[in-house]
């Protein structure tokens, strides 16, 4: 009160509407914290509401059917034209040429990211890096594509015939590899084959990152000790990177089970009452990708859409344990780094 | 080099001479498997690799014999003519890709900006999650939320519909890559900035913004790569629509008099085609000319989605090297 200048200068109500609005909104940042706050909680919406949409959406299939609708026993088919959905012929479709693709993923892709982070030559490491990462970026559909025309004829065809022939007398794998793979060579083993080449390079860049991220103090304990390189990979970087790779693997799991293009284009799209991999089936995106377009009532498109919820829901609960697992392993090391 | 010292130390002690031969048969073994793993690791590269070299090589010999310039030019033939192109989905393409990018980039380098400022509040790691887990979500079922926000109550599929789910699909790239890339920037450029009085929004547009331009831009190209060549949320959103030609449109447009408006909601309301689905859709007919076709727009496909990558990739790789 006393000190009439620096009043004068401090006092917002002597401000003109302009500098009191700019000293309201802290010189626009107000609006810029309100802007990227409110962009952050949109991202996050976005993830809550592809949930609610599409459990809303199918709202008639859930009353009607209830928990029957992905349960292995009873009368469990697919049959639009009787009104009659139960997705279990489909999440099993997916689970099979999921883990199939897994079961041969992993050994490849274990075998890529070790020679990548670990044994290449520094100079070729960039370059075969950058083609592994080139296999993930081709689309979904060229894959689809050339697996009609070429992978299925060329490779699928014979390797189903062999199966067929070797292990479909085995007693217990019979059940996975009886019938006999059709003339197209259009099966659930297709539909796994091409996922494996689709999840391979996934699985090896996030290993060979995990592997990378090991410090080198480890390896160079390991190799001081005598062991050889193999001694060291596997028995020194698998186990301390297991949480990462498992993610990794997760990670290959989850993007195998919401595959559609490529899938719908090479699995045959049909519903045979049999476990076997030589024969079509169809895959949870496979059967959306054909049929929800020409869905003939409004029971069947939102059958399609639980379906959708469900295949949502599983690629939720894997990608969360997957990032925890990444995250894990990626905060732990710093740290062991330094100790 | 262990083994070749051992023998001089058994020497002065006899009794442990049994002991040393144990290992050292041990030894060679251990070396053999060694080079068994590592020549396994090697032919699993060569194993990975095979497709790639076969599927482009596949492509490039298939596609380049139905490339000519009516096939960029002109929109599809009725079925059993041959002849045509794909001037339909190229455009479809070019709309859905910029719509995509409008609606990816401003949220994408927002929410960036604060993952990359607040990482430890509950919003930045709850963000920085939700990020991880959306990239996770299949195209399908993005496809499916789009049908159900953007279609169903409007009652007609659209271009709108497939840019939005597209842009979903970019999200994820685009705001891990940002926030890496302004994480990047010295601390000491943005403080630069603030002490000189610059409030908070002026530094991240214009010290943070455009030091980190070069990172943010190879992110925004892989992601355009992955959008550009996704199929599946496409199907029940743009749907296809060969009859579709901007040209055309633009043309009527003008014609009755329409201002600018009515004819960009007339390009964005309708059903568009894009090359992955008129791919897929060629690859389903029994017509062998419709296939031949899909070759080529396989091509053009690969040709889009490698290139976008190598550029940005090695972009990304001059870039980190000269910093």
């Amino acid at each position: 009160m006393k000190n009439l200048r620096t009043a004068k200068i401090e006092d917002p109500t002597k401000l003109n509407w302009w500098g009191r609005l700019k000293r309201w909104y802290h010189h626009g940042d107000r609006v810029w914290q309100t802007l990227i706050v409110s962009m952050s909680i949109l991202v996050l919406v976005l993830m809550l509401a592809i949930g609610l949409l599409l459990w809303q959406n199918s709202f008639h299939a859930r009353t009607q059917f209830g928990w029957d609708f992905i349960s292995p026993i009873g009368n469990a088919n697919w049959d639009p034209v009787n009104n009659l959905f139960r997705a279990w012929p489909l999440i099993y479709g997916t689970l099979i040429t999921s883990l199939f693709a897994l079961i041969i993923a992993i050994p490849l892709s274990l075998g890529v990211a070790v020679f990548l982070s670990e044994l290449c030559p520094q100079w070729l490491r960039v370059p075969l890096g950058l083609l592994v990462e080139l296999l993930a970026a081709i689309p979904s559909v060229v894959y689809g594509l050339w697996g009609i025309f070429v992978f299925l004829p060329m490779v699928v065809f014979p390797v189903g015939e062999f199966l067929g022939a070797t292990l479909g007398h085995v007693p217990l794998l019979s059940v996975f590899f009886n019938g006999s793979i059709p003339n197209s060579g259009a099966s659930r083993l297709a539909a796994a084959m091409i996922l494996t080449i689709m999840i391979t390079p996934t699985i090896s860049a996030v290993s060979r990152d995990v592997f990378l991220a090991i410090p080198s103090s480890q390896r160079e304990a390991s190799l001081a000790l005598g062991a050889t390189q193999y001694e060291t990979i596997s028995r020194v970087l698998i186990p301390y990177g297991l949480s990462g790779i498992l993610g990794a693997v997760i990670l290959g799991l989850g993007r195998a089970l919401g595959e559609t293009m490529a899938v719908t284009m090479v699995i045959g799209n049909s519903i045979e009452g049999t476990f076997s991999l030589l024969r079509p089936g169809y895959t949870m995106s496979s059967i959306i990708a054909n049929e929800f377009a020409e869905a003939v009532s409004q029971l069947h498109s939102e059958a399609l859409i639980e379906v959708a919820f469900i295949l949502f829901v599983m690629t939720l609960l894997l990608n969360v344990i997957a990032r925890l697992l990444v995250w894990r392993v990626a905060r732990r090391t710093p740290q062991e780094a330094r100790a | 080099m262990s083994a070749e010292t051992s023998p001089s130390f058994s020497l002065s002690m006899p009794a442990a001479g049994k002991r040393h031969i144990q290992p050292r048969a041990g030894y060679n073994r251990r070396k053999t498997a060694n080079v068994i793993f590592l020549g396994f690791t090697a032919l699993m590269v060569l194993v990975a690799l095979i497709p790639l070299f076969w599927i482009i090589s596949y492509v490039i010999i298939k596609g380049s014999s139905t490339l000519n310039l009516a096939f960029f030019t002109q929109t599809p033939r009725p079925l059993g003519v041959t002849g045509g192109g794909v001037l339909h989905s190229i455009e479809g393409t070019f709309i859905l890709t910029i719509l995509a990018a409008l609606f990816a980039i401003p949220p994408g380098i927002l929410s960036a900006f604060y993952a990359a400022y607040h990482p430890n509040t509950p919003l930045g790691t709850a963000l920085r999650f939700g990020t991880d887990v959306l990239s996770g979500v299949p195209s399908i079922v993005i496809g499916i939320f789009c049908y159900a926000l953007l279609v169903k109550p409007v009652g007609h599929y659209s271009a709108l519909a497939g840019g939005v789910a597209l842009a979903i699909l970019m999200l994820p790239t685009i705001i891990r890559t940002t926030e890496e890339m302004i994480k990047l920037v010295p601390h000491t450029m943005r403080e630069g900035s603030l002490a000189l009085g610059a409030p908070e929004w002026k530094t991240a547009l214009q010290v943070t913004l455009p030091a980190a331009f070069n990172g943010i831009i190879t992110g925004f190209l892989l992601g355009l790569a992955r959008a550009s060549g996704e199929t599946a949320p496409l199907l029940f959103t743009a749907l296809g629509n060969d009859r579709f030609e901007i040209g055309r449109i633009v043309q009527s447009g003008l014609a009755q008099g329409h201002n600018i408006f009515w004819i960009i909601g007339n390009i964005l309301g309708q059903p568009v085609d894009s090359l992955p689905l008129t791919l897929y859709k060629y690859s389903q007919q029994p017509f062998p000319e419709r296939v031949a076709q899909s070759w080529g727009v396989a091509l053009v496909l690969m040709i889009l989605v490698l290139l976008t990558n190598i550029v940005a990739r090695i972009w990304v790789q001059i870039r980190s090297s000269k910093a």
